[in-house]
Order: C-alpha cells, then structure tokens, then sequence
C-alpha cells in the first residue's frame, strides 16, 4: 500500500470529528423545516370561533393576496406575548386569518377583548384536526400564505418583534 | 457506604490501568521481562471494575435515592428487574457497564491468552488499559455514576415506561459486549503493530473474540429489530435510523473482519488490511457509542445534548482512533504481506467479500452523517432515510448474499476445477423462484423479486461444503459457517417476503364494525379500560377470522403517570406462515377507534434467519475453543507457578 493511501483513513477521520465537533458546539436550533412549505394549504372548511367574525376555510386564503394564518388559543400563554406583535402587524397592513384550536367561543371573546383582535377570520377547530394536518405541532405557530393558497413560510413558536421585519418580507415576496 | 465503595474501587482500578500503560511502555522500550505483574495487574483491574458495577447494581437494588442517578432513573414503585436494569438504562450507568465489559475483557485476555508472543501480549494489555483509563477520565470526571443527593428526596423520577421491556432490559449490554470485545482485536491489532508482529498467530488469538463479539452484535441487532417491531407499533423491522445504523455498522466492519481473519490465520495473507479492520471494527463501536451517548444525531426529539460529555467522548475517539490510524500508516508498510493467491481462489473471494462489505459499509457511514455535514456546510436541514439506504445497499447486500454461495466451495491459493458443476442445483433454484414469482406475483418489486431468487440460490448453495463429505465429521467451524449462511437465505426470504406481500390497514373502526386485512376480517368487539401495576390501559378486543374460528387480540394503549407517557402495545399473533399485527390508536370524536392492522406473511423469517446466523456463528466459535483444548500448548501458569 502506498502511503497516501494509508493515509486516507487519518483524512476521513479529521473530516468526521470536525464535522461532530462542530455539531456539538453549534447551539441548536429549533427551527423545523416544514415539509409543507410550497404547497397548497389543504382543504378545510371551519366554523366560526366568536360570535360576529366569520369562520375560515382554505379556498379564503386563495383570494389573490398574501396573508399570514396564525394558530392560536386563548389557554395559551406564549400567544399573549405573540398578541402585541400581531396588533402591530394588522396596524402595518398586514392581513391576519387564525385558527382557534381546542377552544370555546366565551373563552376566544374574553382573549380577543383582553388582547386586542388583529384578525379577520377566526376558525374553530376544537379537536385539532386542522392543526394536524396543517404539520403544526403547537401552538402558537404562524403561516405565511401566498396569494393561491401555497404555503411560503412557518413559524414555530411566538413571532416576536424582530421577526417583523422578516415577515412584511415574505409577505411581499408572496405577491 | 456502598456507593463510595464503588466509587473507590473505580479509582483504584484507575491507577492500575496508569500502571499498565508504565509498563507496556517500559516493555517496549527495553527487554525487562513484565509480563506477570502485566497479566496479574490486568485481573486485578477487571475484578475492581466489576466490584465497582456491582455496587452500582445493589444501589439500584436497593433502591437507595440518596444516589443521585438512582434518582433519575428510578422509582420504588418499578418491578424488580426494572430496577436492577435500571442501572444501565441511563448515561452514567451504561458508560460503567462499559468500562467493567472492557476491563473485564482484558483480565480475560490476561489469564487466558497463550497464543500470540509475550511481547505482543504485554503491548495489547497495554492497549487495552490505555482504553479503559480513558474512559475511567471520562466516568471520574464528568459522568460519575455514584454521585450523590443531599438531602435524599422521597422516591425517584422513574424510568421511561418505554424502557421497561424485558427485550430493552437486555439489549444494551448484548451490544455492549459485542462492542468491547471488538476492543480486543483493536487491542492485539495495537500491540501487533508496535511489535511488528503481525502473523497468523495473532489471527488464532484474536479469532474467538472477533467471533463472540460478532455473534452479541448479531443478536444485539436481531433483537433491537424486534423490539422495535412490537413495541414502536410501526409494523417495520429496520427504519435506518442512526442510532440503529450505529449498532449496524460494527457489524459491517466485524463481519469483514471475521472473514479477513481467516485468511491471515490460514494464509498468514491479508495482513495490513486484516490489523485496518480490526481499528475499523472498534472505531465504529466507539463511533456508534458515542452517537448513542452524545444524542447528536437524534436532537430533534426530546434528547439533550450535553457539550461536555459530548466532547469528551469525542476527544476519546479522537485521540485512540487517530493513534491507532497514525501507528497503522507509520508501520503498516514494514509488514510483508503472506502467502500469494491466484484470481480463482478462496483468498480472493474473501477479499471480494471484505469489499462488499466494506462498501456497504461506507453507505451506511456516509448516510448517517451526510445530513451533519450539509447543515454544517450549507445550514440546511435534511435527512436520509429508507429509499437512499435501500436504494443504494440492497442491491450490494443482494450480490453479497448470492457470491456467499459461491465463496466457501473455492480451494485456498487456487481453485484448480471450474465451481459451476456443483452449482447446478442451486441454479435451477434461483431460476425457478424467479420464474414462480413472475407468474405468481407480477407485481411484486424488483428487488423482493432478487431477493427471493438469491435466496433460493444461497439457501442450497450454503449446505454444499457439507457434502461429499461424512456431514458428522465435518469440523465445527464448517457446520457454523453452512449454518451462518443458510441464515442469510432464511432472513433474505422473510424481508422479500414483507416487502413483497404485506398488507396494511389504517382504519377508523365502531364497536360492532369489521375491517378486512390480507386474507383476514377482523372485528373490533369492544374497548374497556384496564390497569396493570404502575399504568392504566384502555384494552381492545378483536375477533380475526380467514375462514376458519375467530382468534382473539388484545392490543392496549398504556398511560404512565410517572413521567406521564402514552405508548401503543400491539398486539400479535404468529402463525406458520406469518403475523398479524394490530395496534390501537386513539379514540374518534364520532365514537370509532383509530386501528392499526397489519398482515405480514412470513416476516418471522427475518429474526429466525438473525438467530440462524448467531448460531451459526457460535457453533464456530465451539469449534474454535475445543480444537484448542485437543492440542492444548504449555499453559503459562503453569510455567510461572
């Protein structure tokens, strides 16, 4: 054997602890990329959440424009926190659909009140089934939906105030 | 008192692995004669390990929450052997049973190792206490399994309710062991190449811990594959995960290795290659070790890493792999290689073997950690699952299994009359289970329809080296092999049996309804609640009928309180030619339950093929232990006693 050759398995190796090293080191991140991200929303249709507002289904978010779809709850503490940074959102322009999920309609009115109601439409889904097969695991989690109903982007977790910015973006990019 | 007195012994066994590593290189360097003190110190350092892992089991015993790890991971409420398994059900415990397996290798070396040279003896003790003192740092240090809590709280946290399965109980330590006694032909590999010793002595020293290293990761994996069958409630055997891949790819290496050996020991052949996978087969242990214990390659579950444990074990693999590979390519090129061999000969299809193998091999690694380095490099998330692994090693796996046939009719340097003649049968074989499935089944996927025609081929092929012979008389070691290799056609049929022909329902059922898999009706009858010792159930009751009268199965849903965890207990139901697998899911807002129904004809041959290939391996090694006893050389004690 040649000794470049016996040297390969020393390369390989420099190559795999560095590589693992590197993951030790790197702190993690809980970003999850979902795989419906450039898909078509899927098809649903719910009923109202709150008196007065009306319920949500897919074919709304296909009307042409870019719109952001939040799930939330009003049991939910993270989406208390969430709830200024949707305000400020609605106050900028941006148009807000949501999902209210394991809720009752007294529950969602008192959070609306408490918190202020950035949102358009509200659908129920008291058994989480369009949750789930929307990939969301959580709440709160926010999509941004396209002008024809395709999926660009998913948070997982509380947008916060510097991911603003980020969002007017994907929001323009969606046109 | 007992903890600390684990905790002492720990320490001291230590210090005497320091010593033997003084006086490996006191040997080296000079001609001082050390190789009883070497032999004694090394027995001694493996009986205080295992005083120190038996304390460590009587804490857990005796379910002492004071012991902080005991803690953690147990609970007085637990069934006893819940409690004793666990103390190695958890970081600190497993990495003890670890060290206590590699220590306790050692004292076996020590006491009975009469083949190789005393020099090359001294160098590989040496090695091994090396190994075993880093990972004595690693325990002392940062992971010390006896620490304790003050004050003592009331009961323990319990254990993952998914880790109290008998099958789980015993898995980690099958691994354990096959893993560290591929430590020993690291070791020997070691100490041959720092005495320019590579010789077909070696090869006979090595050989039987090379092959019960291999038979425990055979049935390690084996049984990992059935647990994961029944208790995850996916219906599959093998899902490519990392941490299953990580227990494969030892395997890969020290089957090469088994083969390789054979050639250096018969042919004194093969030798840089044979001491390459001998560091290969323990790296990959270490490396399969270390992604387990490190929860790098699983963070996206609930797993956390821990930066200092991680890296520690990091810079262990590190520093004994990269010494090992430098020793490799520093002396690697003073060994002469053995005896030549012609293209047509038993050596040769050896080392065909060893580069499938190798290959393979190489699959596996490189799909394991190909997401890590595209997210280290490019930061994006992926993952590489079944297709690319089935894809890219069936087909490999596939030519391997059909050349096995061939491989042990070869004569060793040259094969002097053509092998066809002998292969007729196993041909017309082959060629009719292709021709029945394309009538049959034509459209099943090409490769369950390989899979089959190899079989066929290997399962008769496999027993020819019994022929022409008084089967009875043949050797040990020949009837472990057939039987080996008869296993690979066993459990090639069941996977292309699975791949090709299960049938799988996933259905909302009412009480009352009937849902139909494969040749099955099945009727879910009812759902109660049931509780068992530390959970509650909900138990349903399904009648499965193909014709005949109905069977009843009772697949549960378990809810523990402590911490709280739902899992799916399926229930299944063997029959000659396959299993019915059912699972209950959860309940339906309309009334209905959520089952899961699986027919899956023939898939027992899987583990019974792994079983097969285990015994088959073990028979060898029977063969191995006795002809040494027959022709038994001066023993050394009774030299030095």
């Amino acid at each position: 054997m040649s000794r470049g050759l016996r040297l390969v398995p020393i390369v390989l190796l420099i190559w795999m602890v560095a590589g693992l090293a590197w993951r030790l080191v790197k702190p993690f991140d809980p970003a999850i990329q979902s795989q419906l991200v450039s898909r078509e929303l899927p098809t649903f249709a719910l009923a109202p959440a709150v008196p007065g507002k009306p319920g949500l289904a897919s074919t709304d978010l296909a009307g042409g424009e870019p719109r952001l779809l939040n799930i939330f709850a009003s049991w939910c503490v993270p989406c208390v926190g969430e709830a200024t940074v949707l305000n400020e959102l609605r106050r900028r322009g941006v148009k807000i659909d949501a999902i209210a999920v394991r809720d009752t309609p007294e529950a969602v009115a008192a959070f609306l009140n408490r918190h202020g109601d950035p949102y358009e439409r509200i659908g129920a889904d008291p058994q989480s089934n369009v949750q789930i097969t929307l990939g969301s695991s959580g709440v709160p989690e926010t999509f941004v939906v396209d002008g024809r109903g395709i999926i660009r982007h998913q948070y997982v977790g509380p947008l916060s105030a510097s991911n603003i910015p980020g969002v007017l973006t994907q929001l323009k990019g969606a046109k | 008192m007992i903890a600390e007195a684990g905790l002492a012994a720990l320490w001291l066994a230590a210090g005497l692995a320091a010593f033997q590593m003084v006086l490996m290189l006191l040997a080296l360097k000079s001609d001082v004669d050390v190789v009883r003190p070497m032999r004694a110190v090394a027995v001694v350092q493996g009986a205080l390990t295992l005083i120190a892992f038996a304390m460590l089991l009587l804490v857990f015993a005796r379910s002492d929450m004071s012991v902080k790890l005991v803690f953690e991971n147990s609970h007085s409420a637990k069934p006893f052997i819940y409690k004793v398994a666990g103390a190695w059900g958890n970081h600190e415990g497993s990495m003890l049973m670890w060290v206590t397996i590699l220590a306790v290798a050692g004292a076996f070396v020590a006491l009975f190792s009469r083949r190789t040279s005393e020099r090359t003896l001294i160098a590989g003790l040496g090695s091994q206490a090396v190994l075993a003192l880093g990972f004595y740092a690693f325990l002392l240090i940062a992971s010390n399994p006896l620490a304790r809590l003050f004050p003592a709280p009331p009961d323990g946290r319990g254990l993952n309710p998914l880790l109290q399965d008998p099958g789980l109980a015993f898995h980690p330590p099958t691994l354990y062991l096959g893993y560290v006694g591929l430590s020993v032909a690291f070791s020997l590999a070691v100490g041959a190449l720092l005495t320019g010793e590579v010789d077909s002595r070696l090869a006979r020293a090595m050989r039987p811990w090379v092959l019960g290293a291999w038979v425990l990761l055979t049935l390690g994996i084996t049984a990992g594959s059935y647990w994961a069958y029944y208790e995850l409630g996916w219906g599959g055997y093998w899902f490519w995960d990392p941490v299953e891949n990580a227990s494969l790819m030892p395997w890969l290496a020290a089957t090469a290795l088994l083969h390789s050996i054979n050639v250096l020991a018969a042919r004194g052949a093969l030798k840089a290659w044979t001491m390459m996978l001998a560091v290969i087969a323990f790296s990959m242990s270490m490396v399969g070790t270390f992604l387990v214990r490190s929860g790098i390659l699983t963070s996206v579950h609930a797993f956390a890493i821990d930066p200092e444990r991680g890296t520690f074990l990091l810079a262990l693999l590190a520093i004994y792999v990269g010494a090992a590979f430098i020793l490799f390519a520093v002396r690697g090129a003073a060994l002469k290689e053995g005896a030549p061999f012609e293209l047509i000969s038993r050596e040769s299809g050896l080392v065909i073997n060893n580069l499938l193998l190798s290959v393979i091999l190489g699959v596996v690694f490189l799909g394991t950690l190909y997401p890590l380095f595209v997210e280290a490099v490019s930061g994006e998330k992926l993952s590489v699952g079944a297709p690319y692994f089935n894809a890219v090693a069936g087909p490999l796996a596939l030519l391997l299994a059909a050349l096995v046939g061939i491989g042990p009719l070869l004569s060793w340097r040259r094969q002097r009359r053509p092998v066809f003649g002998q292969l007729k049968l196993p041909a017309l074989l082959a060629a009719s289970a292709l021709v029945i499935t394309i009538i049959l089944a034509p459209a099943i996927g090409i490769l369950p329809r390989l899979g089959f025609t190899v079989a066929a081929f290997l399962a008769a092929a496999s027993v020819l080296p019994l022929t022409g012979r008084n089967p009875l008389r043949a050797p040990f070691a020949t009837w472990g092999m057939v039987v080996a290799h008869f296993g690979i056609a066993v459990a090639l049929t069941g996977m292309a049996a699975n791949a090709a022909f299960s049938s799988e329902r996933l259905a909302i059922a009412k009480p009352g309804e009937t849902l139909n898999v494969g040749p099955w009706l099945v009727q879910l009858k009812d759902v109660t609640p049931t509780a068992g010792k530390n959970y509650t159930a909900l138990e349903a009751e399904l009648r499965a009928t193909r014709g005949e009268k109905f069977i009843v199965l009772n697949p549960q849903t378990h809810y523990y309180s402590d911490p709280p965890t739902e899992t799916n207990e399926s229930a299944i139901r063997t029959f000659w030619n396959g299993q019915l697998y059912t699972v209950l899911g959860r309940s339906d807002p309309s009334g209905g339950w959520q089952l899961r129904l699986w027919w899956k004809p023939f898939v027992t041959l899987i583990w019974a093929g792994g079983g097969l290939i285990a015994f088959g391996g073990a028979l060898a090694l029977l063969g191995r232990i006795l002809r040494r006893r027959r022709r038994r050389e001066p023993d050394w004690r009774t030299r030095y006693i």
